[in-house]
């Protein structure tokens, strides 16, 4: 039984992170708007020469959205304060989308 | 057994709502994390479909244009910039919530529901100039999937500026308090949920170079 609390003591205890400051977030925020202005500015090619080249264009755009998607679930969804359990549900639904993905698309690729 | 619920209340104290749970954890924010887990399928699916029709162009020589050929990019940046900065004012009205600050949680929670509203307003007029030129719904299967898509999610935000609005009306009336600071995250998750799939289509969609 002794156990039982203080589990529910260690659980409560992860609860009771250190959520960043009013400050934190408006940092992370700029931190996105720069991310987003440079991924904008791949769409002006001639602005930034190595972005001319499409294969080096298209992994960059897919690195940065990638961190803005893992800064504002992080982050701003708190999933890295919060229970692992909250972070293994949206990472199932998204393993299961992309897996989604792949067999619509292979379904067209090979198949049709 | 007993203990562990008494404890469960007593740790809740912080300000968080008062729920005892078998788990430990709120079963309200478990059932919110796996709503948006399956909207991460419904988004999936959307987007898989978009991505698979993005190059179908009618047959006809009249439906060949497809909404890749019409993006007004520096348009739908300053849109993602709105609902991207919208989710600081989300993050900043919960953590006023937390602090007792009435006032300046209302005020966040407008401010996050107008930029909504802003960005919801440059999506009507993204279709509008669409449909101006010509690209309907149903004009070529590229132009179905990019509606469906982004029709789905502009729906979206407005249920969340719906949500948000209510929260408002019951923090003027004085039934938001810092006892409710779950149903706030709980409203927050699913605007922040909004952003990130908004975060992937403005990539996928918008700036990887169709052809």
């Amino acid at each position: 039984m002794s156990e039982t609390v203080t589990e529910t003591h260690v659980e409560h205890e992860e609860d009771a992170h250190d959520h960043p400051s009013d400050w934190d977030y408006v940092k992370i925020a700029l931190l996105l708007a720069a991310l987003t202005g440079v991924e904008v500015s791949t769409y002006f090619e001639s602005s930034i020469t190595v972005f001319q080249n499409n294969g080096f264009l298209i992994a960059s755009l897919m690195v940065m959205m990638v961190i803005k998607f893992w800064i504002v679930a992080s982050y701003f969804m708190h999933l890295k304060f919060d229970n692992k359990i909250f972070t293994q549900m949206f990472v199932a639904g998204l393993v299961l989308a992309t897996a989604v993905y792949c067999i619509a698309l292979s379904a067209f690729e090979f198949w049709a | 057994m007993a203990t562990a619920t008494l404890e469960s209340h007593d740790t809740h104290d912080d300000g968080h709502d008062d729920h005892a749970t078998s788990t430990g954890i709120s079963n309200t924010k478990l059932a919110m994390w796996t709503f948006l887990g399956s909207e991460c399928l419904l988004f999936g699916g959307l987007i898989s479909t978009y991505l698979l029709y993005k190059t179908r162009r009618g047959p006809g020589p009249d439906n060949t244009t497809i909404p890749t050929d019409i993006f007004d990019i520096p348009f739908t940046s300053v849109s993602s910039f709105v609902l991207l900065m919208s989710s600081l004012t989300m993050v900043l009205a919960l953590s006023a919530l937390t602090r007792g600050d009435n006032a300046a949680t209302r005020a966040w929670l407008l401010t996050t529901a107008m930029l909504g509203g802003v960005f919801v307003g440059g999506q009507v007029y993204e279709f509008t100039s669409f449909i101006r030129e010509g690209v309907g719904f149903t004009h070529n299967p590229a132009s179905s999937a990019f509606y469906t898509l982004t029709g789905f999610h502009g729906a979206h935000v407005s249920l969340g500026i719906v949500m948000l609005m209510s929260l408002f009306v019951a923090s003027k009336q004085g039934k938001l308090t810092p006892k409710h600071t779950e149903t706030v995250e709980i409203v927050g998750l699913y605007w922040h949920f909004v952003d990130v799939v908004w975060i992937f289509i403005f990539t996928v969609i918008y700036l990887v170079p169709a052809e």
